[in-house]
């Protein structure tokens, strides 16, 4: 009698309260986790980092301008993107440590899986348009897909980040329908001068 | 004999997980057995985890990502702010003043033994 008591008993007890105690750690940790995603999602490369992006276009549209052949004009271009992507990847990882938080988790996965269709469409567009001769095309092209990829990814961010995607989108559209100057201005002036102007405004509205 | 082991076992159980409870719903931070009332609170470790994945963060960049209101956020902030977890400068832009809030070294240990808290717990569950 009194044992099937005592097994009645935390056969009552078992369900009642553990599992209300493990439910609660479990949406506690979850909320920590969400929490600070949605944190470091407003700045997920940092303001001066994109500066410095833009420095790095700035240069390179100088070196490309005085590039003899069309190939190495588009090997300055590919060097720089390259380099643009290291910046932005070695300061995502590096913010990333520094909070303990893995790089592809979050605000990391989003900027990449929505920066990487556009920029893998850009990359295919590029060897067509070449190909074809349309060089002067290419850059416009540029810009309005990696506007695009800033939009998309820009959406979990400060409303900053998919306005300057839209300037993108536009600097290309106007390189493309209306081309005033050439590609090379227009990627300094628009990679170059965008980035150092949004940049500056992130870093000192949002710090970093 | 064995049933008055299995009934002493029960009531060695049933008084840990009274103990379990009770480290949930109440207790000051100084054991490390007992939950941190100050950050148990909803809005309050919400406010600790914003800070802990940033540097710093204006009063109006906190409220927008823990969702609350004015009243409601400056009440929590300077309670985490009386407890040393928070520290907060007043600065002004211009003519708009502007209040910016920075996790304290207290205050990030704090988070960490409460993730370990609750993670102890989740593991306690699991051995079962």
């Amino acid at each position: 009698m009194t044992s099937a008591y005592s097994v009645s008993v935390s056969a009552l007890q078992q369900p009642e309260t553990p599992p209300a105690l493990h439910d609660r750690a479990m949406d506690n940790l979850r909320y920590i986790r969400e929490t600070m995603e949605r944190a470091s999602a407003f700045t997920a490369v940092p303001g001066w980092g994109q500066v410095a992006i833009g420095l790095s276009a700035m240069v390179a549209a100088y070196l490309a301008a005085h590039q003899a052949t069309r190939r190495a004009w588009l090997g300055v271009w590919l060097a720089e993107a390259i380099i643009s992507l290291l910046i932005a990847g070695w300061l995502m990882d590096r913010k990333a440590r520094k909070l303990g938080v893995p790089l592809f988790s979050g605000p990391g996965r989003k900027v990449a899986f929505s920066l990487s269709p556009p920029m893998v469409a850009g990359a295919l567009l590029t060897v067509v348009l070449f190909r074809a001769g349309l060089v002067n095309a290419i850059p416009g092209m540029w810009l309005l897909l990696y506007g695009t990829g800033v939009i998309t990814g820009g959406m979990f961010s400060v409303s900053i980040v998919p306005v300057m995607g839209i300037c993108f989108v536009i600097a290309g559209a106007l390189g493309l329908f209306l081309p005033l100057i050439s590609g090379d201005w227009l990627m300094a002036l628009a990679f170059g001068g965008l980035h150092i102007i949004f940049g500056t405004i992130i870093a000192r509205r949002y710090g970093g | 004999m064995a049933r008055q082991a299995a009934l002493k076992r029960e009531a060695h159980k049933a008084a840990t997980d009274k103990e379990k409870l009770r480290g949930v719903h109440g207790g000051a931070p100084h054991s490390a057995h007992e939950i941190d009332r100050l950050i148990h609170e909803r809005l309050r470790l919400g406010i600790i985890s914003a800070l802990a994945a940033n540097e710093s963060l204006t009063f109006n960049e906190l409220k927008h990502l823990v969702k609350t209101t004015d009243g409601n956020l400056s009440v929590h902030a300077r309670k985490l702010e009386d407890s040393g977890y928070v520290s907060c400068a007043k600065s002004f832009e211009g003519r708009t003043p502007r209040t910016e809030y920075r996790l304290t070294a207290a205050g990030r240990r704090a988070l960490e033994r409460y993730i370990d808290h609750m993670e102890a717990l989740i593991g306690r569950m699991r051995n079962k």
